[in-house]
């Protein structure tokens, strides 16, 4: 089974339903037994950097999510879920995140409105298997005022601009990570979801 | 790059879809959930459910509704109307919808809009305003709104034209002015404004472009306008004269008048950016 991790915060349903709607075997979980015993871990969320971290501490649930990252087994960020694991945020003061990839998670400065809320384009540099069938450049939903700045450029997937070119996706081996939201995006998302079953199947 | 949303909003009452025109004379065309998977089959960007339900009884049934639109419509759902607490906001985000918006407890009491966006999250706080247009100041007689800073009242006799907040779904004038109420909602943490020119509202001669263009450009978040549009020509003027993010729409879509991609055809042939 996939395990969505719950983590007290914002809206869950979404994504299970998502999986669901294409077949993909994935639950809700809130503690680290059921995350060390998942195939798979998708950490999906939006909200404040600080407490989605705070959040997971206080529930005990990163080093299980870290445990499970280093074993190998797929993982799935969606928006938070790939900003925490980052070295730090400095959304509301400087956050130490997850550290598993390094890099900051920096805000918006530009001429443009934020949050940048609405469907973008997704320009892809490396194609990991959750692109099976989808087009580049394909339109994706996002919601967000941070975004990611990974120090190695190698693990950088997909950019999109808006009004600067930021990663608006992340690949190294077992981890994909999302700056937008396939839960909300149409077609184009639930295809990406069923990648990922696919992708979790084949590991 | 970002494109620019197109929106049907669907006002729910009891759990089925009205129309109201100018909040008066709704009429009832059907489930809210069967309206929304259409919307997401001819790929609307989002979709906003208004709650018009009047008794508090009945104010669960708008539950329902997004649990069961959430099982197959996979956008970002808004629901607007009747939210008077941050348990009701919760509630909403656990049936399945992805941001509130808020009109009338916002201006009851402004901190609300903070409370809600630090628990959970300035993308999910939509305020919504209800803005008149103001002809004649002295003609009106001025409600007294005790919990109003005095920042944020109207001012009268300036050569700019104003426009005024409105609540209780337009019937009742609030003596703010709307420019001043935008820029403090985005303040105070709200992370977007849909904005309805009431005098536009149900006219479908257009939305109010002035409107649009003045509080969208003194926020920096995004801004939705809402009321009036009648033709795809409209949507345009919104979306270039009045600088909106986006722009939402009922009564064109709901009686099929236009369907949500020819109106995206003819915005991108007038060079507009939308997904299509």
């Amino acid at each position: 089974m996939i395990a969505i991790i719950d983590y007290g915060m914002g809206n869950l349903r979404s994504v299970e339903k998502g999986f669901l709607k294409v077949g993909v075997d994935a639950g809700v979980v809130s503690n680290p037994k059921a995350v060390d015993n998942a195939e798979a871990v998708v950490l999906p969320g939006v909200g404040a950097f600080r407490d989605c971290i705070r959040n997971l501490d206080k529930m005990s649930l990163t080093e299980s999510i870290i445990r499970s990252i280093q074993k190998g087994k797929p993982y799935l960020g969606i928006c938070l879920g790939l900003q925490i694991l980052f070295t730090e945020s400095e959304e509301f003061g400087i956050y130490k995140g997850l550290d598993i990839l390094k890099g900051k998670v920096v805000r918006f400065h530009i001429d443009l409105k934020v949050p940048h809320m609405g469907w973008n384009n997704v320009k892809l540099l490396k194609k990991p298997p959750v692109f099976g069938g989808i087009k580049d450049e394909a339109f994706f939903y996002f919601v967000h005022s941070f975004f990611v700045a990974p120090d190695n450029k190698d693990v950088v997937a997909a950019t999109t601009d808006y009004g600067i070119t930021f990663t608006s996706m992340v690949w190294k081996d077992n981890i994909i990570a999302t700056q937008f939201h396939p839960e909300k995006s149409q077609e184009t998302g639930l295809r990406l979801l069923r990648n990922f079953g696919d992708f979790v199947k084949k590991s | 790059m970002l494109a620019k949303r197109i929106i049907p909003c669907l006002d729910v009452k009891d759990g089925r879809v009205v129309k109201g025109v100018s909040f008066v004379n709704l009429r009832v065309t059907g489930d809210p959930v069967e309206n929304a998977k259409f919307y997401n089959e001819e790929g609307a960007d989002e979709l906003v459910f208004l709650d018009i339900t009047a008794s508090h009884e009945k104010r669960k049934i708008i539950l329902d509704v997004v649990m069961r639109a959430a099982e197959d419509v996979f956008m970002p759902l808004t629901v607007g109307g009747g939210i008077k607490t941050l348990d009701d906001i919760r509630n909403l985000l656990n049936a399945g919808c992805d941001k509130v918006s808020i009109n009338t407890t916002a201006v009851k009491d402004p901190y609300f809009i903070s409370r809600a966006a630090e628990r959970f999250g300035s993308q999910c706080i939509v305020v919504a305003i209800d803005a008149k247009r103001v002809n004649s100041y002295e003609s009106r007689v001025k409600s007294q709104n005790s919990k109003i800073s005095a920042a944020l009242r109207l001012t009268p006799h300036t050569s700019c034209p104003t426009w005024e907040v409105y609540t209780h779904g337009g019937r009742r004038a609030r003596d703010i002015d709307a420019v001043k109420w935008a820029k403090k909602v985005e303040e105070l943490g709200a992370g977007e404004i849909m904005l309805t020119s009431m005098d536009k509202d149900g006219t479908k001669d257009g939305y109010d472009i002035e409107l649009t263009r003045t509080i969208s450009e003194a926020v920096t978040i995004p801004v939705i306008a809402a009321g009036g549009a009648g033709t795809l020509e409209h949507l345009y003027g919104a979306l270039s004269g009045g600088k909106a993010d986006a722009v939402l729409a009922a009564s064109i879509f709901h009686y099929r008048e236009y369907t949500i991609m020819e109106a995206k055809e003819y915005l991108r042939a007038k060079g507009v950016p939308v997904r299509l």
